[in-house]
């Protein structure tokens, strides 16, 4: 994958908001129209740009949840309450608006097709984002790679993306919850936080040399990441993208 | 300023110094964790600590042999490409100019090289002259694996991945050879202040 990230100068363009999608009450998708878009690899950011108007500015990256579908790209953002940037971009923000946006960014945590499977995502809580636009593109091409999610979340209406990832589960693609902080009644799946034994049971083997992806808050990364290479999977078979909760 | 977010404020932050952050950056009081992949651990019985490429003598230290090297101590601002910035960061560890000293090189470019097979490249300017260290303590503290304990890169004035995390190790080349961030679409040289962030940047 090397060499091919991006060719040119990533400019700022201008993306007017098309849609807003309440996902889970601190989860909110928006999709923006971005006229010159050249199109993106699952797994990729974007930097975003707010304006005050007295010049002030504050910048952002943000997964891509969507696949490449022309002009529109979709972000799902988590609203930290403390945040700068998440609680404009979730609340205030809506359809016509526009905001300044450049991308698409980072050529390492990224999936394509052609790559294959087996295929493992691991995801904490919001981390799912660039992850479903790996399941997303590969739903899209139609390709058959053996996949599976392993998704931790804290509850059942946390659970982003809960309705289409059990629409597009199939023969090859299974979607493994975790429900760390509560469970609806009669819940038989895993109720904890992703451990090795879990880890054990869901991965595939070391020897089908799966593409592993993480992505969640630094904690779960670090000791998902930890656990699979203590279960012999490469280091380098593991990509990980990690997010603190700080000021986004 | 042409552009303005409808009903966009910001949230100014009154404790720090604007001339102290870079275009497009933020204050953060933590410290985020950013890796390509897990965090190497690495036995210090069989850490070590090279300069190899163009010079005539490869030199290398054990641990025991790079901790009785002298050390100072460093306070920092640091950035982050992915947008954060934290001041007045404490480190110590070893001056690379002390790890050069008396070296004859042609060379002009050095790759720093990394457990788990990171690296990133620079001009050797940008890490002689009191300007990059090895450090194996943050906040006074033996630095923590997923910082990238227990040594890494100091290079502040660049972007932090310039930085290299559980770094074993200086090549010094006579070419510029883009590292691993510089080969996935990240700027050559990282300037912050200029807001290289990216390729064309």
């Amino acid at each position: 994958m090397e060499g091919t990230a991006l060719l040119g100068r990533l400019t700022w363009q201008h993306a007017e908001v098309v849609e807003s999608t309440v996902e889970t009450a601190r989860v909110k998708t928006v999709a923006f129209d971005v006229p010159d878009w050249p199109g993106h690899r699952a797994g990729q950011h974007v930097d975003i740009r707010l304006t005050a108007d007295d010049g002030y500015q504050a910048e952002r990256s943000y997964s891509i949840g969507s696949a490449p579908a022309g002009t529109r790209v979709e972000l799902t953002i988590e609203r930290l309450d403390d945040g700068e940037v998440s609680p404009y971009l979730t609340d205030e923000l809506r359809p016509r608006d526009t905001i300044e946006l450049r991308g698409p960014i980072g050529g390492y945590f990224v999936w394509e097709p052609a790559q294959g499977g087996p295929l493992f995502l691991v995801a904490g809580g919001s981390g799912v984002v660039p992850l479903m636009a790996m399941i997303r593109v590969r739903a899209s091409a139609g390709s058959d790679a053996e996949t599976r999610l392993l998704f931790s979340s804290r509850s059942w209406d946390d659970v982003i993306y809960r309705d289409e990832l059990e629409r597009l589960q199939d023969d090859h693609l299974s979607v493994v919850h975790t429900l760390t902080r509560a469970q609806p009644p009669g819940w038989t799946g895993y109720s904890r936080r992703v451990d090795a034994d879990m880890l054990t049971e869901l991965a595939p083997s070391v020897a089908e040399r799966p593409h592993v992806y993480v992505c969640g808050p630094t904690p779960f990364v670090e000791a998902v990441a930890e656990a699979l290479v203590q279960l012999g999977h490469e280091p380098k078979m593991i990509k990980t993208e990690r997010f603190g909760a700080t000021g986004g | 300023m042409s552009f303005v977010s409808r009903g966009f404020h910001g949230k100014r932050r009154e404790d720090a110094d604007p001339a102290r952050v870079p275009p497009g950056q933020y204050v953060t009081a933590d410290f985020p964790v950013l890796s390509a992949g897990p965090t190497p651990h690495r036995s210090l019985d069989v850490w070590n600590f090279s300069i190899d490429g163009e010079v005539d003598e490869p030199r290398g230290w054990t641990w025991q042999e790079f901790r009785a090297l002298p050390s100072e101590e460093v306070t920092v601002d640091i950035h982050c490409v992915t947008k954060w910035s934290k001041l007045d960061t404490m480190w110590r560890g070893v001056s690379v100019d002390t790890l050069l000293d008396g070296i004859d090189t042609s060379a002009e470019f050095v790759v720093e090289y990394s457990d788990g097979g990171y690296t990133t490249n620079l001009p050797l300017e940008d890490v002689t002259g009191g300007k990059a260290w090895v450090v194996y303590e943050y906040g006074g503290e033996q630095l923590e694996p997923e910082h990238g304990g227990p040594a890494r890169m100091l290079v502040p004035h660049l972007y932090f991945w310039k930085s290299a995390k559980w770094v074993r190790g200086l090549r010094l080349s006579a070419t510029d050879e883009p590292g691993f961030w510089e080969t996935n679409g990240y700027h050559n040289y990282g300037d912050p202040w200029k807001e290289q962030r990216y390729w064309g940047d």
